[in-house]
């Protein structure tokens, strides 16, 4: 084979004139990071407040939450992102839609859409979690707030939610992976995430091996970084006495 | 307000069913690629052989660490120069599909490894004891008394794992295979209709999807009911 291996290659400028191909791949694993936290954010806060309505004793809110849950599992993430970037600005009412195709700029665009789309997506799996976290608990704990005179949002709030959450967070963990996994996903709408970037590289450079190399080692560093940071969280969290408790 | 107009959808069908059965071909042999290599990879991962055991869990651990995406680009930009260069393969064969399936199934075994691992666990440790006490060697012992037994419990989660590779054949759309979503997106973008379009497709996908997951569902209540019993 007569490949010329160049690892220099991310030292030299880049052709769109600022910075190196280094600098590209940078502002990619940037971008992958920035959106994957964002719509983290999104999804446990939506998906806690859905695991909760699935347990509540509330047969329309049980099943709103149940809906929900369908809805975003049985959709490929790649229809539902070009859902959300696509078609959503063309429906959007009260000119809303208008706003958003013209105020924002595209890169802005692109953005907002896929950190929703993926905070929507992954918040059915955390619903899912946080719901089993819940029904998990022994029952006498929701009988025993209520049996003190708690009403049912503080039962939640002071005696379920604290140990569910608890539970839950290993399983979580394997969420917030995908999370950052799921993100690159994003890169067919054109926003230049990592892989984009990696993909972008290969036609600039004539260096495939290279780039590939570089974007699928930052991947596994993430992966590795993510899984030891929630390692220490699941320790701290642990719950004595519990499966995989001390 | 926007205005919806369907009427591309009617004439378009025959296309996007040559589209589903590209994502169906997809599904299944996919599925069935993954359920014997994803088998071949679980049991070498519970082998006493250590070099084995390494083998599958880099191979399961790299590859459930990796984007699908980034793997489907590999195979579909990366891997057929590689393989043009090795073989000297006249440059106007075109491997780069057949690489991109190949990348596929690959990625789809390593989840269906740690299934069937899981399966293959949950088999009482004196099942193969006592099939070694009957002479049956290690193979034997797999073959006629665990992995019947393994399969059995895991049929539901297999088949749901199947719903989600299905989901996950969308992202050959990377690659310019022309599957359902790609067709759809195609139709779309001719017509000028890509709103009417996609939201067919997710119906099309959310349909097909909730509809199988449900009878899974039944399907595993009636297996715990026959277990119970």
């Amino acid at each position: 084979m007569s490949y010329q291996w160049n690892w220099g290659i991310f030292l030299s400028p880049a052709a769109s004139g600022d910075g190196s191909y280094l600098s590209w791949m940078l502002s990619g694993l940037q971008t992958t990071i920035l959106l994957s936290l964002s719509a983290w954010l999104i999804a446990l806060a939506l998906g806690s407040l859905m695991g909760v309505l699935r347990t509540v004793p509330h047969k329309g809110l049980a099943t709103l939450a149940a809906t929900y849950v369908e809805v975003f599992r049985n959709i490929p993430l790649l229809v539902q992102l070009f859902i959300w970037y696509f078609v959503l600005p063309e429906l959007l009412p009260f000119g809303l839609g208008d706003a958003f195709k013209q105020k924002l700029d595209p890169v802005t665009q692109q953005f907002v859409s896929a950190m929703v789309c993926l905070g929507f997506f992954t918040s059915a799996r955390v619903c899912e979690q946080v719901r089993s976290g819940i029904n998990a608990l022994p029952r006498g704990q929701k009988n025993a707030g209520l049996a003190l005179g708690f009403t049912l949002p503080q039962t939640y709030r002071h005696v379920l939610l604290p140990m569910a959450f608890r539970l839950v967070v290993p399983p979580l963990t394997s969420e917030f992976l995908n999370i950052f996994k799921n993100s690159a996903v994003c890169s067919t709408i054109g926003l230049l995430e990592l892989a984009a970037q990696g993909r972008q590289l290969v036609d600039y450079t004539a260096q495939p091996y290279e780039s590939f190399i570089a974007v699928t080692l930052l991947y596994l560093a993430i992966n590795v970084i993510v899984m030891s940071l929630m390692r220490v969280v699941e320790a701290k969290t642990r719950v004595p006495g519990y499966l995989g408790g001390k | 307000m926007y205005e919806f107009d369907w009427s591309s959808i009617p004439g378009a069908l025959p296309f996007l069913w040559e589209g589903m059965k590209v994502s169906l071909e997809i599904t299944v042999t996919a599925v069935l690629f993954g359920i014997v290599w994803g088998t071949l990879l679980a049991m070498m991962r519970l082998s006493p052989v250590k070099p084995l055991g390494w083998f599958a869990a880099g191979y399961v651990n790299l590859f459930r660490s990796i984007p699908l995406v980034m793997v489907l680009l590999w195979f579909f930009l990366i891997v057929p120069q590689f393989l043009k260069g090795v073989f000297n393969l006249d440059p106007n064969t075109d491997v780069r599909f057949t690489s991109a399936m190949i990348g596929f199934a690959l990625f789809e075994s390593a989840y269906y490894s740690e299934i069937i691992r899981a399966g293959i666990q949950s088999v009482p440790k004196g099942q193969v004891s006592a099939a070694s006490a009957l002479g049956m060697t290690y193979a034997q012992a797999m073959r006629l008394v665990v992995l019947p037994q393994a399969f059995r419990n895991m049929v539901p989660l297999l088949l749901t794992q199947a719903i989600v590779l299905f989901q996950d054949t969308s992202l050959v759309y990377v690659s310019a295979l022309a599957d359902f979503f790609g067709a759809a997106y195609k139709v779309g973008d001719r017509d000028g209709r890509l709103v009417e379009l996609l939201l067919f497709a997710g119906a099309v996908y959310f349909v097909l999807c909730f509809a199988a997951s449900q009878l899974v569902r039944r399907y595993q209540k009636k297996l715990n009911a026959h277990v119970a019993h």
